[in-house]
């Protein structure tokens, strides 16, 4: 345990790590996500077609493989192979988590009461006066529940990456585990630690912001 | 549904006008995929040399005995694991003595915050690696573990969700807790988790891909194997695995549904978060 101790910067650094990659692909996976579920709710039948066919399929797929796909395959066709490993690390994540962040958000959309956005027309509201006063701000509201759970399998996901050669947490732990082999338990509960400060941070922001927005029904 | 709240019903020149951009997005989407094809053409992936591994008996065999039988074994015992590890720690859960309650809630709670594959690689290193035992179980495990927190949880919004006049009146009639708990409320909350635990067959299946960083058998290991033997055909092993994957899993999915509506009926599926603060925040009333 004191070869942890005394090289305790590895830890912050790879902790560090798993925290900027949870970062980007959080803001990537947010980006494409909204953009499925609009083309979800969206009044074009091609492009909701476009969306249930890529979150079926990824949804579907392991992150893994969708790993496989972004660090082997397409260096293979001469795309992404000069990139940095955390580009890639972020483009595999981000992917993998925009389908979940899309159903979370058309959830939301869905838990909007059909009678409110009714009335706003019936007093006539226009399409966008309807969408930014009445439906999207509890939309918004009605999704940050399922949308920190998704935010939080996403940051326990980006330890995938480090199958792929990259040293974020858990390709720490597996080091400090290979090196010491009387601590792995308490190697282990660290790093367990780690991830749990990182998701109960997550957690009580969301709680936070709902407790905020709470929209009386 | 959806459309309903967003927009009005379109009159005919909304309707022109959406002719108009279906038929635009369309032939984008159409140049889009036709450009995608055109590009791995030109790189030569499309040649029928990186694909004849997949129509060729020995390695088809490997995939699929090796390979998706190996992965659904695993996840079918991890599965087993977690219902058992679900039940017990879920009925803990809602235990009336506060110990017992902390005790099992604790433990849910860390093994749902901790990600599969950290647990996977302690589990590996600490009692799987020589003598132990191996790789494959220490893949089982550690889902069972993880899922089985998650099925705690869905278990006990499954017996809450229970109507709360079905226990009363049990206790009400002179029954024990142990009676209320077994004859009452167990078997409608398995039959309202049902649908909850086949989806969760998908998140295993998934998660066994892991095993590939502790060498355990299965669909990723196979797909490592091929793509050793015929360099470079990486895209082409990643696009006959994600076949493999999504279809057991469509298929598992259509199950779910099915059993959704034949034995729950119109009732939303249990959704349960992925930390107890956040249920707590929007559980099931």
């Amino acid at each position: 345990m004191e070869d942890v101790f005394s090289h305790f910067d590895l830890v912050l650094k790879a902790f560090w790590l798993t925290v900027q990659l949870a970062f980007l692909s959080g803001v990537a996976a947010l980006v494409l996500g909204t953009a499925l579920a609009a083309m979800r709710v969206g009044p074009i039948a091609v492009l909701r077609w476009v969306a249930a066919t890529y979150v079926t399929l990824v949804r579907n797929t392991p992150l893994l493989v969708m790993c496989v796909f972004v660090f082997f395959a397409a260096p293979n066709t001469g795309l992404l192979t000069g990139a940095p490993y955390v580009l890639k690390g972020t483009i595999a994540v981000s992917l993998y988590t925009a389908p979940f962040v899309a159903e979370s958000l058309r959830a939301g959309v869905n838990a909007v009461p059909l009678g409110q956005a009714e009335a706003a027309r019936a007093i006539g509201m226009t399409f966008g006066q309807n969408m930014r006063h009445v439906v999207l701000p509890q939309a918004f509201r009605a999704s940050v529940p399922p949308l920190a759970s998704t935010l939080i399998a996403m940051t326990k996901n980006t330890s995938v990456v480090a199958v792929f050669g990259l040293m974020e947490a858990t390709a720490r732990m597996r080091y400090f585990v290979n090196r010491n082999a009387d601590d792995t338990m308490l190697i282990f509960v660290l790093f367990a630690i780690g991830y749990i400060v990182l998701v109960e941070l997550i957690s009580l922001g969301a709680v936070g912001l709902e407790r905020r927005w709470r929209a009386a029904r | 549904m959806t459309g309903s709240v967003l927009f009005d019903a379109p009159g005919p020149r909304t309707i022109a006008r959406h002719r108009l951009y279906t038929a635009l997005t369309a032939a984008a989407v159409a140049c889009g995929l036709a450009g995608v094809l055109l590009f791995l053409d030109a790189k030569g992936e499309l040649a029928y040399g990186k694909w004849e591994q997949f129509v060729t008996p020995k390695y088809v065999r490997a995939l699929l005995v090796d390979g998706l039988l190996k992965t659904l074994q695993m996840a079918f015992s991890a599965v087993i694991g977690a219902v058992l590890f679900g039940v017990v720690f879920g009925i803990g859960k809602l235990s009336d003595h506060r110990p017992v309650r902390w005790t099992c809630a604790l433990v849910v709670e860390f093994f749902r915050a901790v990600p599969v594959l950290l647990l996977m690689i302690f589990i590996f290193y600490t009692w799987g690696i020589g003598d132990g035992f191996g790789p494959y179980w220490s893949v089982v495990l550690a889902l069972t573990l993880y899922n089985g927190a998650v099925l705690a949880e869905v278990f006990r919004a499954g017996v809450l969700a229970v109507p709360s006049g079905q226990g009363e009146a049990a206790y009400a009639i002179g029954m024990r807790k142990t009676q209320v708990m077994t004859l009452i409320l167990l078997p409608q909350a398995v039959k309202i988790m049902l649908p909850a635990i086949i989806s969760q067959c998908v998140v295993a299946l998934k998660d066994t891909s892991l095993g590939y960083y502790i060498v355990a058998p299965g669909l990723t290991y196979i797909g490592k194997a091929m793509w050793t033997e015929f360099p470079g055909t990486h895209l082409q092993t990643a696009v006959v695995l994600a076949f493999l994957y999504i279809s057991v899993n469509l298929v598992l999915t259509v199950i779910a549904t099915w059993v959704q509506r034949k034995f729950v009926g119109e009732h939303k599926p249990l959704e349960v978060g992925m930390t107890a603060l956040t249920t707590q925040a929007s559980t099931i009333p």
